[in-house]
């Protein structure tokens, strides 16, 4: 690499970090954030037993898991506004992002509930709770320490994901590396920084997971 | 002496399974019901009806002063105040792995019944004090022996002072040396006065503390009386066979 390479990538190491703080992390925890939510309340409908709320929750993980990303980001920004829904590119990728991480994770979701041995709900009953306080205060706090490995996942995979924001022009960290590249055809300087940045959050990430599922197995016996 | 629980007519089955076929009994205040019976008779779904972990088809069943007939539909709020007339100790005393011994203790009372914090934590250590763990408050389940985990499971129920408790074979998965000192917590409440209902195969125990004995077989009550009577010189030939079986067993 000469010098103007060097150069170059100096010049753009601080455009693209901006463009991560400000893009692409909002983008993931934002994304992320609702996308539990959603996760959440699609698991109960799936675990319901009024059939039609049940059915209504698989179909809908179902499209979600069988259908490409970049397909439901293109509905969201490009197909919407030929029925005159125009949303701008940032929230329409965190809709896109969010309804997907709502189908994956509700999988997840409903799995680690189902993990929960039934007498747990019984004694949570034999001491008067309802239903919600019961998946409150006993079976969620113990289906996290299920969940957190595979939510990870899900999570990293997310922050790699928003990368595909870039086709909705999205100004997040890969968009920023392309522009700067484009002039100069210089595609490997650029997308490497971008690829270090992205390993970075990552990095990160299985630090905080490894941290998180300690504190979340105190109780266990090793 | 007045009845504390009066059992009426209670059927139940799941799917074409038929388990409880017409169960009648009553039980007085402060009194302890012994329910022996085989394996697959409906003895602890009896138990589980009492307090509708299992809801009844059909029959009356009181506790306390609530009276719930279950050939109805029955709305939530009567089921609720019908729960809370009753505590429940498991087999596998389901404690909240995820809380120490006192946050599984004060749970109810704070979480449900609303008590103040302070005044629960109180009762909670006076209920493990009487349970013999004064010093284990602040561990967590999985640092604890099965039986010690089952005397948490007890107090986890008194603290919401239910009018009946209910056992279902609270000592059936323990080690044999630690069956004693869960047997001995019951018999202390046994003496204070509490009205239970235990499901048991400790057949010396019930002989020791019960005043009543039900033997339960093919989901009605095939016999009952004291203890004396139902154990010792028992008129049905099923229940001589069984308790041949249990307390003979090779």
């Amino acid at each position: 690499m000469d010098g103007s390479t060097w150069e170059l990538i100096a010049r753009n190491l601080w455009p693209m970090l901006v463009a991560t703080l400000t893009q692409t992390i909002p983008l993931t925890a934002i994304s992320f954030v609702v996308g539990l939510v959603i996760a959440l309340f699609v698991a109960l409908a799936r675990m319901s037993r009024i059939g039609a709320l049940s059915a209504l929750a698989r179909a809908y993980i179902s499209v979600i898991r069988g259908t490409p990303l970049l397909v439901q980001l293109f509905i969201v920004f490009y197909a919407l506004p030929q029925l005159n829904i125009v949303i701008d590119p940032f929230p329409a990728a965190v809709i896109a992002f969010s309804l997907n991480v709502g189908g994956y994770a509700a999988e997840v979701i409903r799995a680690a509930i189902l993990s929960i041995p039934k007498g747990q709900w019984e004694a949570a009953q034999t001491i008067g709770m309802g239903y919600s306080t019961t998946l409150q205060r006993v079976i969620l706090p113990q289906a996290a320490r299920t969940a957190v490995p595979p939510l990870s996942n899900t999570l990293i995979s997310l922050v790699k994901d928003t990368s595909l924001a870039s086709t909705i022009l999205v100004t997040e960290l890969l968009r920023v590396a392309q522009l700067a590249a484009a002039p100069t055809f210089d595609f490997f300087a650029l997308y490497g920084v971008a690829a270090v940045y992205y390993w970075v959050i990552c990095l990160v990430l299985s630090f905080a997971q490894g941290r998180l599922e300690t504190r979340l197995e105190r109780y266990i016996a090793r | 002496m007045t009845d504390l629980l009066t059992v009426r007519d209670v059927h139940k089955a799941f799917g074409d399974l038929q388990v409880l076929r017409g169960i009648s009994f009553d039980v007085s205040a402060g009194t302890v019901t012994a329910v022996i019976g085989p394996s697959g008779s409906g003895k602890t779904t009896v138990l589980r009806t009492l307090n509708a972990l299992d809801q009844a088809d059909s029959g009356e069943i009181t506790v306390g002063d609530v009276a719930v007939d279950f050939g109805r539909p029955v709305n939530r709020a009567t089921l609720a105040r019908f729960r809370a007339q009753s505590g429940m100790v498991f087999q596998a005393h389901n404690l909240f792995p995820h809380k120490t011994v006192l946050q599984n203790i004060i749970e109810g009372p704070v979480i449900v019944q609303k008590r103040p914090k302070a005044e629960a934590v109180e009762d909670a250590r006076g209920l493990l004090a009487q349970v013999g763990l004064a010093e284990k408050a602040d561990q967590y389940p999985y640092q604890l022996s099965g039986g010690q985990q089952q005397r948490v499971g007890i107090a986890r129920a008194l603290a919401l002072r239910p009018k009946l408790m209910l056992f279902d074979e609270p000592t059936s998965a323990l080690d044999p040396e630690l069956v004693g000192d869960v047997l001995r917590v019951i018999k202390d409440l046994a003496s204070q006065g509490w009205t239970m209902v235990i499901v048991t195969h400790e057949i010396r125990f019930a002989q020791q503390v019960a005043d009543q004995v039900l033997f339960i077989d093919g989901g009605t009550v095939l016999e009952s009386g004291p203890p004396q009577q139902v154990l010792v010189e028992p008129a049905e030939a099923r229940t001589r066979q069984f308790l041949q079986r249990i307390l003979d067993p090779i």
